[in-house]
């Protein structure tokens, strides 16, 4: 019996200490967390992408509790519903941002692009490119790979078995994760447009014209002609290779019209009605498509 | 028993099938494309433009900085243009291309077959002098010369060690020269003593050579500060880490350069190039060319002006063989396979290894078993399989702290894996990524 007693009076005691020693350290060291972060990041789309350049949600929401200003931060995947919800937690103000997506700024295809050697080596596009310039003679574009594919996490891009070129789906919250793993920097993160209308030029490659269009029959070659055509002024030409700037460019489409390679795509347009070289066009559309699952989109590389 | 380096290694089979054919000159091609960066460092600075009349021998691209070499025209002609082309690394780089008009040498160069013995250039003279003939590393690695002979302030240098080694299996071009120019070699190894201020040399050469062995025995016998070193055949004997260790002992500590244990290693054929601009006044624009391969009808060795096309080599060597399945610039261990034929030889280009369809294929990649063959056979003591995981995850600080650095991409655990794992591929991505990360940190 005096057994038991002692027993239950020692742990007692002991338990009493212990939890006394623990209150007075918690009191001592504790560390204020605003419980606000803890309701932004539930407000959170919870992805831990990096999208928005933070490690992680958590950091996310505490920059935006943090921060006064916090017109610079963004969350892609959540866009501009979460942010308001993160925002109206916090009382302040979020100005919305245009939605982006990923867009793969290449488009050589098998037949656009003829291979000049072959490439057994490891299957990533990093070890690829630290090796050579790729199995095709132009050593700028997508190597197909899959590096993209890869890393991310939305399952919003993969491999056409086809074409050997990545393809953005819809669901793309542009993160950002296959931009970095591009090693050719292929990727851009685009203004998704209106209605997901978007326009810009499909190649990267800076050879000089004739170099560019041997290697690929897609290629921009500098010509300067959708620079010329543009009424808006969204088009320079850089080391031979034409960029359209989202910011100014207003989808009219001419310059589309005026590319001698087809370089310029055009995503989600209704198909032209009436236009040059229309009889091809009805016939062959679904192949040329690149950037997204969307059948109706890109009426432009119909002549190839 | 014979000598070598202490650490790891592998002995592939040798097929020296170029041994003994002594060295052709190759006829000059109607045109050379001279790439502007074919040595390690800063891209050489054109000094030529389109139209501009060139001898041999002509400058024809300044070296841009300290670590950087210059570039002489091999061929006399116009200078047709300066434009992109296909270099070795398989991208696309500025080159000076050079319509070849007859073969008129600058009257600077010494052209007559003399040996000149008398070394009357003071050391300083022999660096400049070597700095302006463009003498880059002839093994493969083409570092400037210049930059291995300025010993740095307060480091001290005591001895010379000749790579005569020739470890990749194949290549012959070193071998042949050690045959036909000893005596050039030994007179350029004093020069390179005088230069560095050292009185002791040490000629390494792997015993798969004894006629080099034999030859060179015989000339140093007049030499008497210049002792033949014959080494046990293994491979990567050739790095630099590996023949001080093998040669002298001496193991230079992770991330250093042979100078801190007192010694400098230069290649036999950059030997040669040294004697031949200091005595001869001849800038570099020529070098041996080994061609060969299991299916290739002549394999040679070839005296080719920089510049020439590949294509050049291989139809003097009897043609490309119908079942080639890659064309690899180097040897079989560390060269690297290339995109075409009209690439040009340059500094660097020390053979052109054709490998049969059937050889020419990797094997399927399968999961690593731990059998730590790639440990095993590390000259560097480094674990391959760790390194290739943490490349390949991304987790570079770890990769740093396994002294990623250290690499020195000689293959050797490519090679051994069972699982055919591309080791170096990814080892080599990382170290470039790491070496990025370093330099950002530094600035």
């Amino acid at each position: 019996m005096n057994v038991v007693v002692i027993t239950i009076l020692t742990l007692g005691i002991l338990g009493t200490v212990a939890a006394l020693v623990l209150y007075f350290v918690a009191q001592k060291f504790k560390v204020f967390e605003d419980p606000r972060i803890d309701q932004v990041e539930e407000a959170l789309p919870a992805a831990n992408c990096g999208g928005c350049g933070f490690p992680g949600c958590r950091a996310f929401a505490e920059a935006m509790v943090k921060s006064d200003d916090i017109s610079s931060l963004n969350c892609p995947v959540g866009g501009a519903e979460t942010m308001s919800a993160a925002a109206a937690i916090l009382g302040k103000e979020v100005s919305a941002a245009a939605p982006l997506i990923a867009v793969v700024k290449c488009h050589g295809t098998c037949e656009n692009r003829p291979k000049t050697n072959s490439y057994d080596g490891a299957g990533s596009c990093a070890v690829s490119t630290s090796l050579y310039g790729g199995e095709t003679g132009c050593s700028h574009g997508c190597l197909g790979e899959g590096d993209c594919v890869d890393v991310c996490t939305f399952d919003a891009i993969y491999m056409d078995e086809k074409t050997s070129l990545p393809v953005v789906k819809d669901n793309c919250v542009a993160c950002g994760a296959c931009v970095d793993a591009c090693p050719k920097n292929i990727i851009e993160l685009r203004k998704a447009g209106p209605k997901g209308r978007r326009i810009f030029v499909s190649c990267i490659n800076k050879d000089k014209g004739g170099v560019a269009k041997k290697a690929c029959s897609v290629a921009c070659i500098g010509c300067k002609k959708c620079m010329k055509e543009c009424p808006f002024d969204a088009i320079t030409v850089e080391n031979n290779l034409a960029y359209i700037h989202d910011d100014k460019c207003k989808l009219c489409r001419k310059c589309v019209a005026v590319c001698p390679t087809n370089a310029i795509h055009e995503i989600n347009f209704p198909p032209k009605k009436v236009k040059p070289v229309a009889p091809a066009a009805a016939a062959k559309k679904p192949e040329a498509v690149k950037t997204d699952n969307n059948s109706s989109s890109d009426n432009k590389n119909k002549e190839e | 028993m014979l000598k070598t380096f202490s650490l790891g290694g592998i002995h592939p089979p040798e097929n020296k099938f170029s041994a003994g054919k002594n060295i052709e000159t190759l006829p000059i091609p109607s045109q050379v494309a001279i790439p502007v960066a074919q040595h390690i460092g800063a891209p050489a600075a054109p000094v030529v433009k389109k139209g501009d009349q060139v001898k041999v021998g002509t400058l024809i691209a300044k070296s841009a900085g300290f670590v950087s070499a210059n570039i002489h025209s091999p061929v006399s002609g116009t200078v047709f243009k300066i434009d992109d082309i296909i270099d070795a690394s398989g991208y696309r780089k500025p080159a000076i291309i050079i319509n070849v008009e007859g073969d008129e040498w600058e009257e600077s160069i010494d052209r007559s077959a003399d040996l000149k013995k008398d070394i009357t250039a003071t050391p300083e003279e022999i660096i400049k002098k070597v700095a302006e003939a463009g003498i880059v590393g002839l093994g493969g690695a083409t570092f400037p010369s210049h930059v291995k002979l300025s010993v740095p302030p307060g480091k001290n240098c005591d001895i010379l060690i000749l790579n005569a080694v020739e470890c990749e299996p194949y290549l012959t071009a070193d071998h042949q020269l050690m045959l036909e120019k000893g005596d050039e070699i030994m007179v350029g190894t004093q020069i390179l003593m005088k230069a560095l201020k050292v009185d002791k040399a040490v000629i390494g050469i792997e015993n798969n050579k004894p006629d080099a062995i034999k030859h060179l025995k015989a000339l140093a016998a007049s030499y008497p500060e210049i002792t033949i070193e014959a080494l046990k055949v293994q491979y990567p004997q050739g790095g630099e880490k590996q023949l001080i260790d093998a040669c002298i002992k001496r193991q230079i500590p992770s991330g250093k350069l042979p100078i801190e244990v007192g010694a400098v290693v230069q290649n036999v054929g950059t030997t040669l190039a040294v004697y031949e601009a200091v005595q001869k006044n001849k800038p570099l624009f020529e070098r041996v060319v080994t061609i060969t391969g299991k299916s290739v009808a002549k394999p040679s060795n070839f005296l080719t002006r920089i510049g020439t096309p590949l294509k050049d080599l291989i139809e003097a060597a009897g043609g490309l063989p119908e079942d080639t399945g890659k064309i690899v610039g180097g040897g079989p261990m560390m060269g690297k396979a290339l995109v075409s034929t009209e690439i040009p030889v340059t500094k660097g280009s020390s053979g052109v290894l054709i490998i049969k369809d059937e050889e020419a294929k990797r094997k399927k990649m399968q999961n690593c078993i731990k059998c730590s063959k790639c440990i095993s056979v590390c000259p560097m003591g480094l674990e391959p399989y760790l390194l290739m995981t943490v490349s390949d995850k991304a987790i570079w600080d770890r990769a740093e702290e396994e002294k990623i650095m250290d690499c020195i991409e000689c293959g050797s655990c490519s090679y051994t894996c069972p699982s055919s794992r591309p080791l170096l591929d990814y080892i080599r991505l990382g170290k470039g990524k790491v070496g990025q990360i370093m330099r950002s940190r530094t600035k």
